[in-house]
């Protein structure tokens, strides 16, 4: 259908000082060829054309592989496609006359910048505080010069497929930051590259989640539900016995 | 080396301590509805042989009891802190909430309704230790020696329907509280494997659904058959 109806309602809010509010939009000639950001791009060219202020939305590869879009779409994060980006939502998904709420990422670690753009360098610090390995200069390793078992090399990838979006923390009831977090500690610690840094890494990224306010854990798997790699609480598992492992039992 | 208090108050270490303190009151919840399902038989002797026989290990029981007691507090108090902090962590909630498509998620219900099912289960303990534990002394005699009547008191208690309804509910929304709570403590354990966690999870399900039939069973016995 090339002509659908949409109403939407979206959050507005002109900046991080001002309080914001729902703002109903009546959309029309909306395509079911259109992806959601270029529904969201129509709707902009609209209010441009109007005079009003365009709705500032976060987004870069439009493919799903970067981690800048967001959006909690009708109460969920990314949207009702499993396995996706918002920027990979079709408007197929949609019918003419539907309702579509939009909303931000919202956590208090998450200041609003304007509209639906929030801040998440919190995110940025949690990873300063041990989400890397550190490198000697040198002459190049031989390449499977490190032997790694497949299913060590497995995990990993998965873990490291996290893109950072932060939909994790915006569909957890409790905004925490776990998935997240144990995506990065679990990746390292899965292979040696990590392991000289794995107790320091597991203890300090940890305290840095819980110094930006993020909430604690209460396994409702909503995070893995949203996440657009489907990245599996399996590790938020890992996370912990990384953490008690260097808490209780190493002298770091 | 890490202060252990910073180690028990980081979000990962309050939530082990809160698994193995909700682990342990299942276990207790196990063994107190076996114990009790001597309250099923009209012949109030081998259930207040049952009840002597607690009070016979002495120091043993009073040890346990003030463990249980220092553990129950714990619970409540982290479980109280987690709710009060998910809301400081999201004060501005969103204008709908929804739920995710596939079965990833185990956004249940049960998991959503952990802090309201905790505190409802924690006031039924106070009332219900006040009742039974402090509640009135009657003497039975078994085998020449004089030994308190449990049995005939909880007869007596479950003849008010006001008392039947308040358990049938309160156990059964402890229920739910148990069967978000078993596979959830040892997620927090940092327990997830894919050989045991399906088991896991069924057997959580299965403890929920026993401990609560278990315990709605008595009173409602009771009350249909002691007149
Ligand atoms: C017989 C009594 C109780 C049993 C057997 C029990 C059992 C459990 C278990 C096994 C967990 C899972 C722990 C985890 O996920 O790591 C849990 C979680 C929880 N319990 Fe209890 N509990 C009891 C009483 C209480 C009381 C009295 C309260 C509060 C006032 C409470 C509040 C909570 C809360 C809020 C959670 C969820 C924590 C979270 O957000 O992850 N519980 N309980
Ligand atoms: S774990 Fe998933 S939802 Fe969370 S930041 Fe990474 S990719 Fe996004
Ligand atoms: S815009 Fe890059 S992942 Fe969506």
């Amino acid at each position: 259908m090339d002509n659908m109806t949409l109403n939407l309602k979206v959050w507005r809010q002109k900046d991080a000082s001002s309080s914001g509010k729902m703002v109903d939009y009546k959309l029309d000639a909306v395509s079911q060829h259109m992806s959601f950001l270029e529904m969201l791009d129509v709707l902009n060219e609209k209010l441009i054309k109007d005079g009003e202020d365009p709705v500032e939305f976060d987004n870069d590869c439009r493919e799903g592989i970067c981690g800048t879009c967001s959006l909690v779409i009708n109460g969920v994060a990314h949207g009702p496609w499993n396995g996706t980006a918002t920027c990979q939502l079709h408007m197929r998904e949609y019918k003419h006359g539907d309702t579509i709420a939009i909303e931000p990422w919202r956590a208090a670690a998450f200041p609003i910048i304007k509209d639906l753009v929030v801040d998440r360098s919190a995110m940025d610090r949690i990873m300063q505080a041990g989400g890397y390995v550190s490198m000697n200069a040198g002459g190049a390793p031989d390449a499977n010069g490190l032997p790694i078992a497949k299913h060590f090399a497995e995990d990993a990838m998965d873990a490291a497929s996290c893109i950072g979006c932060g939909a994790c923390i915006a569909s957890c009831p409790n905004a925490s930051a776990s998935l997240f977090t144990a995506a990065k500690i679990s990746q390292l610690a899965l292979l040696p590259q990590g392991a000289p840094e794995r107790q320091r890494r597991a203890l300090a990224m940890v305290e840095q989640m819980d110094a930006e306010g993020f909430g604690d854990c209460s396994n409702h798997a909503e995070c893995e539900a949203t996440c657009p790699k489907e990245i599996s609480i399996s590790h938020i598992a890992r996370m912990k016995r990384e953490y008690f492992k260097a808490a209780l039992i190493s002298k770091v | 080396m890490q202060p252990l208090f910073k180690v028990v108050w980081s979000s990962v270490g309050k939530k082990f301590i809160m698994a193995l303190s909700g682990l342990a009151m299942v276990v207790f919840l196990v063994e107190h509805v076996v114990g009790n399902l001597l309250l099923y038989s009209t012949d109030p002797d081998p259930y207040n042989k049952y009840g002597h026989f607690l009070v016979s290990l002495g120091s043993v029981l009073i040890v346990v009891e003030y463990i249980f007691v220092a553990i129950l507090l714990f619970h409540a108090y982290s479980g109280i802190t987690i709710a009060l902090g998910s809301n400081k962590a999201r004060p501005i909630g969103y204008y709908k909430v929804g739920n995710a498509s596939g079965d990833a998620s185990r956004k249940t219900f049960s998991s959503k309704t952990m802090i309201w099912t905790g505190i409802l289960t924690f006031v039924f303990i106070v009332i219900h230790l006040k009742t039974f534990k402090f509640g009135a002394y009657y003497a039975s005699h078994v085998g020449g020696e004089e030994i308190r009547d449990l049995h005939t008191l909880v007869w007596e208690v479950f003849r008010s329907p006001a008392y039947v309804l308040f358990y049938v509910i309160t156990i059964f929304l402890l229920g739910f509280h148990l069967r978000h709570g078993f596979w959830s403590a040892f997620q927090s354990l940092g327990v997830n494997h894919p050989r045991y966690s399906p088991f896991i999870y069924c057997l959580g399900i299965l403890i929920a659904i026993a401990v609560a039939a278990g315990f709605i069973g008595i009173p409602v016995w009771i009350y249909f058959t002691g007149a």
